[in-house]
């Protein structure tokens, strides 16, 4: 598993840059791994959106889909795409630290 | 709860009398006497269509009238019909309230209603140009207008779209590119016809096996493949597909499968269902997480495995005994194991066959055993499996019965598990 380091620690992400253990998630680490995503700042709307995915996977085990973010959110589909341009499921649940959402079969 | 002169007898309430509520309904019916229990199954039409079958209407291989049947007539003769719609569900006072304003109380409730198309959270889905140049096949009307329209249609670019997951048999979609390209070519204009297919995903399907396979096949008969599209719009007039992340993918007509959701009196129904209106069950025992009476099968389901008629058949045969056992205040079965279980059908009389659950991915080998019908290679005893379907859907797989060979759990035989590697 390889080893990034964020905020000053040392965390486990897989190969595709999701964390393995959300537990060594700090707030103070969503900048840089959102810079590394090309999301220069985080403002008040991606926060909204990073603490809703945390709640959302502490309470059901995995992230939402870009669909079920838009009706629960508070945040329209339309302005997910603007926060997170490279798909906000995935990106949203990479800065908060959850691994990858499992979507639908 | 009722009680006629004395007897009590329990309900079983079924809403829906589709593939999941007929084929338990009629299970359920031939385990329990008429005298113990009172079975009742509510829809609101009497039209049970063969879903699989409008694969085939757009391209002129069967008709409409062909795949429906009355609902009434595929259940059991000691079970209830009640043709009427259903307005919620109380689930603290065990109460079914119907659209007629009656009221039905369950001592079993179980949920059969399937997924339903949204197509308007779709922007300009439905809007100028739907049933002219923007089609689906998902539904009876809109495979018979896309029949006509392809009847027609003499070369130009058309593109296959889902607009995201999940939707109802993940093949199907698929399978119209590949029927797509034998229609043109059977009509003498393929040359003039440029196939694209858009997904959402990040490849031809969902499990990685399946989807190099199924890419290759897309490639090998010239279909074009465009992947994480997430769809934000469908501008008819100017015959585009826009995403989200404002990318376009331009067509002279499209066929769009539009998102799915769960009935819309789950919403109406407090503590029933999830965001998109699908039931949140046990995914091994499709108990319901809100009350142990409540039960849920087929697409109606929110579990992670595919929305199939081949799911919800293999689901059958443990929710029946599950019910059986709830009644008789006995642990549940928790062995529904995801199976599933999905012909593909790739044109020019061959089909594909994939078999998987929650564990195990769709691999190459034989199903059910070493000898059996090839899973992941197209072959004719595929296809003739596919067409076979139809006839053992309205006579075994409905009444109820068990098919020949097949079981509920996944077998493991006969996959190749090392040469997938
Ligand atoms: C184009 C297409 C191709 C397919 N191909 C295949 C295939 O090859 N193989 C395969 O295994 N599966 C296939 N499927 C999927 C399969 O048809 C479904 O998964 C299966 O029918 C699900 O059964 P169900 O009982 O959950 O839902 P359904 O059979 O859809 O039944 C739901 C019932 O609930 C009723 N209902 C809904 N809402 C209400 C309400 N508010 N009030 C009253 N009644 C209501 C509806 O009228 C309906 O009768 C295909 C589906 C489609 C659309």
């Amino acid at each position: 598993m390889p080893i990034a380091t964020y905020a000053g620690m040392a965390v486990t992400i897989n190969d595709e840059g999701f964390f393995e253990d959300p537990g060594q998630w700090t707030e103070a680490m969503a900048p840089e791994i959102a810079r590394a995503q090309g999301i220069d700042e985080l403002t008040e709307p991606h926060w909204q959106v990073i603490k809703f995915m945390r709640t959302e996977f502490a309470e059901k085990g995995t992230g939402p889909t870009v669909r079920v973010l838009g009706k629960t959110s508070g945040v329209s589909v339309k302005e997910l795409y603007q926060l997170f341009p490279k798909g906000p499921a995935k990106m949203a649940a990479k800065i908060a630290g959850i691994p990858k959402p499992r979507g639908c079969i | 709860m009722i009680s006629h002169d004395g007897i009590v007898t329990k309900r079983i309430v079924m809403l829906g009398g589709g593939t999941g509520g007929t084929l338990s309904a009629n299970r359920l019916r031939r385990i329990y006497p008429r005298e113990d229990i009172e079975i009742v199954v509510v829809d609101q039409n009497d039209d049970h269509v063969y879903q699989p079958g409008l694969l085939f209407v757009p391209f002129g291989l069967a008709h409409s009238e062909e795949i429906i049947r009355s609902r009434r007539h595929q259940l059991h003769k000691d079970i209830e019909f009640r043709q009427v719609s259903i307005e919620r569900v109380d689930l603290d006072a065990d109460i079914v309230h119907l659209g007629d304003g009656t009221e039905l109380g369950y001592d079993v409730l179980v949920i059969a209603t399937g997924s339903i198309l949204v197509e308007d959270e779709t922007e300009g889905l439905t809007g100028p140009g739907w049933m002219e140049k923007v089609f689906t096949f998902y539904d009876v009307a809109g495979a018979a207008a896309l029949h006509d329209a392809l009847e027609v249609f003499d070369g130009g670019r058309l593109v296959v779209n889902v607009v995201d997951m999940p939707i109802k048999c993940p093949v199907a979609p698929l399978e119209f590119c590949f029927l797509a390209d034998w229609f043109f070519q059977q009509v003498g204009i393929r040359e003039r016809v440029e196939l694209t297919y858009v997904t959402p995903l990040d490849g031809a399907f969902t499990k990685p096996v399946a989807s190099q396979r199924l890419a290759g096949l897309l490639e090998e008969k010239g279909v074009a493949l465009v992947t994480e599209f997430n769809t934000g719009e469908v501008d008819g007039p100017g015959g585009r597909l826009v995403s989200y992340d404002q990318r376009e993918v331009g067509f002279d007509l499209a066929v769009v499968v539009p998102l799915h959701g769960g009935a819309s009196y789950v919403a109406r129904s407090p503590g029933l269902g999830d965001e998109l209106g699908f039931v949140s069950v046990d995914e091994h025992t499709l108990q319901s997480a809100a009350k142990p009476n409540v039960f849920a099968i087929g697409d109606a389901a929110g579990i992670p495995t595919s929305k199939a008629g081949s799911v919800t058949h293999f689901e059958g045969e443990v929710l029946v005994e599950n019910i059986r056992r709830f009644l008789a205040d006995e642990p549940l079965d928790g062995s529904y194991d995801g199976h599933a279980n999905c012909f593909i059908e790739t044109g020019f009389g061959k089909a594909l066959l994939i078999d998987f659950n929650y564990d195990t991915e769709p691999l190459p080998g034989h199903f059910p055993a070493s000898v059996g019908l090839p899973l992941l290679k197209e072959s004719r005893l595929n296809h003739l499996g596919k067409l076979m379907f139809q006839s053992l859907y309205w006579h075994s797989l409905l009444p109820g019965r068990d098919l020949p060979g097949v079981g509920s759990a996944m077998p493991a035989r006969g996959k190749d598990i090392e040469g997938a590697r």
